[in-house]
């Protein structure tokens, strides 16, 4: 019984904390074991924090037999992207530049986590900087996907994703800017969601694009998403950017109707380098939701293709603002013997940041530089308008939109690194929802060659409640969140 | 849009990264790439439209005047390369 913990959901395993029929601890100790049988297969993780989690599992254990009150999510064990800062235990981005360090804080997210006594097992591998679309820009290691460990899992949040379809932790925490939670959870079989802009504390998140960056869960069902949604959203202080709304119970949008919601498909998300196989899916998955009462039609956004282009202007912008501070004064890697300090901030950076890092500073600092930042930067922000205003405009009509979550299933390991554009493309169908800072989600809906296919449902700002209804509809009318990776 | 040699160098410079030559080169030729998919910006018309900076309403920020603890000196320094005495250790900056 202790051995098959680790396979089941939070929600499935809330049920069995409460009624005292395992204790945190089994549950713990039963993601641990995983680990230790995975791990070598799969590298999700950079740092498993092992007796930190046996401490806060014994920690809720220690709340429940006082006969205290507990969240849904006491006990539960969790993957954390290493980008976001958990006090004292390393944080590395998956970069040489930051491999010795230790934050002196908690992210917001790591401390609400910490408020209902759940439990961390470690921090995991992303693409470094979360500047990728594999896992294979991590410094260290490429993470492997669960359901064919010669394919990638997917990036930047590769590692938690495929943390979350090994059973090496119940739910993951994982960032998307791009859609690196969205689209690795689509290669990973599992369900990720990028919340509304604002809706996550972005403070200790390790910044790449302030403006696009997001924080969100990545779980085994939707139901484990709406769960992990109540603990991560809300207003914090410590985040300018930090939208001081109200945070309804997501779990109550988990209500399977559907009839009369008005879906959307945009022929354009079925266009761009999509594989027959994937777009077949999306397909029959919009079938279904059919037959379950939704109001469908084919729809048109002819502004989906300026969304990659004008990503890979403000985000590499952005990040070569955010990079900055990666000097060796304060923290992180220091080059040696630098006789001062612009050859020192020269050589540190030189050594500590890797091929990607380094490509998209120069283009975020090309765009930006004097000369340039009109004809780039500037005009990339106003595309990025014309972007939101489709959404808007669409979104008058339908209440939720869906796509296909990526162009093909998870490529080979080694096969696109070399094409760093082909890389990019990976994105093209996850970017737009970043433009315009509306909710998305990807949810398992196919396989090919055995591999995981994701649907993306995308909404209105600050409606990820329809979102997670169309989602947990769509789950509850097919099997392939049960379905699991055979490791 | 194709960068010279001279200009990779240039942001480079501006970007504080020392590159190989090796690298430069390699740089170069991903960033051109990069350049010709943005160029297909340049069709699209934005005669009336404004930029987004930001996608949700913002405005300034204020936090209250009153005075909390500031950070304890340790944990300022706590991951700092070079300290001493309460202050971070560089290279000399200034010529005496």
């Amino acid at each position: 019984m202790i051995d098959g913990l680790c396979k089941l959901t939070a929600h499935e395993l809330h049920d069995l904390i409460r009624t005292k029929q395992v204790t945190a601890r089994e549950v713990t100790e039963s993601v641990l074991s995983r680990v230790d049988e995975v791990e070598g297969r799969v590298k999700s993780y950079v740092t498993v924090t092992r007796e930190l989690a046996l401490a806060q599992a014994d920690a809720a254990d220690a709340k429940i037999a006082a006969g205290e009150e507990i969240a849904p999510l006491t006990g539960i064990p969790f993957a954390i992207k290493d980008n976001m800062s958990t006090r004292g235990i390393l944080t590395t981005c998956s970069s040489k530049i930051l491999q010795n360090y230790k934050p002196i804080y908690d992210a917001t997210v790591v401390e609400r986590l910490a408020d209902v006594n759940s439990v961390i097992i470690g921090k995991t591998n992303l693409d470094e900087f979360a500047m990728g679309s594999s896992t294979e820009n991590s410094a260290f290691f490429t993470t492997r996907n669960p359901w064919n460990i010669e394919t990638v899992p997917g990036g930047s949040s590769g590692g938690s994703s495929a943390a979350i379809a090994a059973d090496e932790a119940i739910i993951g925490i994982g960032s998307d800017t791009g859609g690196s939670i969205r689209q690795p959870a689509a290669f990973c079989g599992v369900v990720g969601m990028k919340p509304t802009y604002g809706r996550v504390s972005r403070y200790g998140l390790i910044a790449f694009a302030s403006s696009l960056d997001q924080i969100g869960p990545i779980t085994k069902d939707v139901t484990d998403c709406a769960l992990a949604m109540n603990v991560i959203c809300g207003h914090d202080a410590c985040d300018s950017t930090s939208l001081d709304v109200p945070v309804p119970d997501f779990t109550k949008s988990l209500v399977p109707d559907i009839k009369g919601l008005k879906i959307g498909a945009p022929k354009e998300f079925f266009a761009q380098g999509v594989d027959a196989e994937v777009s077949e899916a999306a397909i029959k998955a919009i079938e279904v939701l059919k037959e379950l009462g939704a109001d469908y039609k084919e729809t048109s956004m002819p502004t989906v293709e300026y969304g990659l282009p004008t990503y890979y202007i403000i985000a590499p912008a952005e990040a070569s603002s955010n990079l900055a501070r990666y000097d060796g004064v304060r923290f992180g890697l220091r080059s040696d013997n630098s006789p001062d300090p612009i050859t020192m901030f020269q050589k540190t950076r030189e050594e500590g940041f890797g091929a990607e890092v380094k490509q998209r500073i120069m283009i975020g600092t090309y765009a930006l530089s004097a000369g340039y930042y009109d004809a780039y930067y500037l005009k990339a922000q106003k595309v990025r308008t014309l972007i939101r205003q489709s959404f808007e405009e669409l979104f008058e009509e339908f209440d939720v939109l869906v796509a296909p979550t990526t162009p093909t299933v998870a490529f080979g390991v080694g096969e696109r690194v070399d094409d760093p554009f082909k890389m990019k493309l990976t994105d093209i169908l996850t970017i737009p929802a970043n433009m315009a800072g509306i909710p998305a989600i990807s949810v398992p809906c196919g396989f090919h060659n055995g591999l995981p296919i994701g649907l993306q449902i995308i909404g209105k700002s600050l409606d990820e409640e329809t979102i997670l209804r169309v989602a947990y509809a769509f789950e509850q009318a097919t099997d392939f969140h049960r379905r699991k990776a055979d490791l | 849009m194709k960068l010279t040699r001279e200009e990779v160098t240039r942001i480079a410079f501006l970007a504080r990264l020392e590159l190989s030559d090796q690298e430069a080169d390699k740089l170069g030729g991903h960033l051109n790439r990069l350049l010709e998919s943005i160029e297909t910006l340049r069709e699209v018309d934005t005669e009336n439209v404004e930029p987004t900076s930001h996608t949700i309403p913002v405005y300034n920020v204020l936090r209250k005047d009153v005075s909390r603890p500031s950070l304890p000196p340790e944990d300022v320094l706590a991951n700092a390369p070079e300290s001493d005495d309460n202050t971070f250790v560089v290279p000399r900056i200034v010529e005496t």
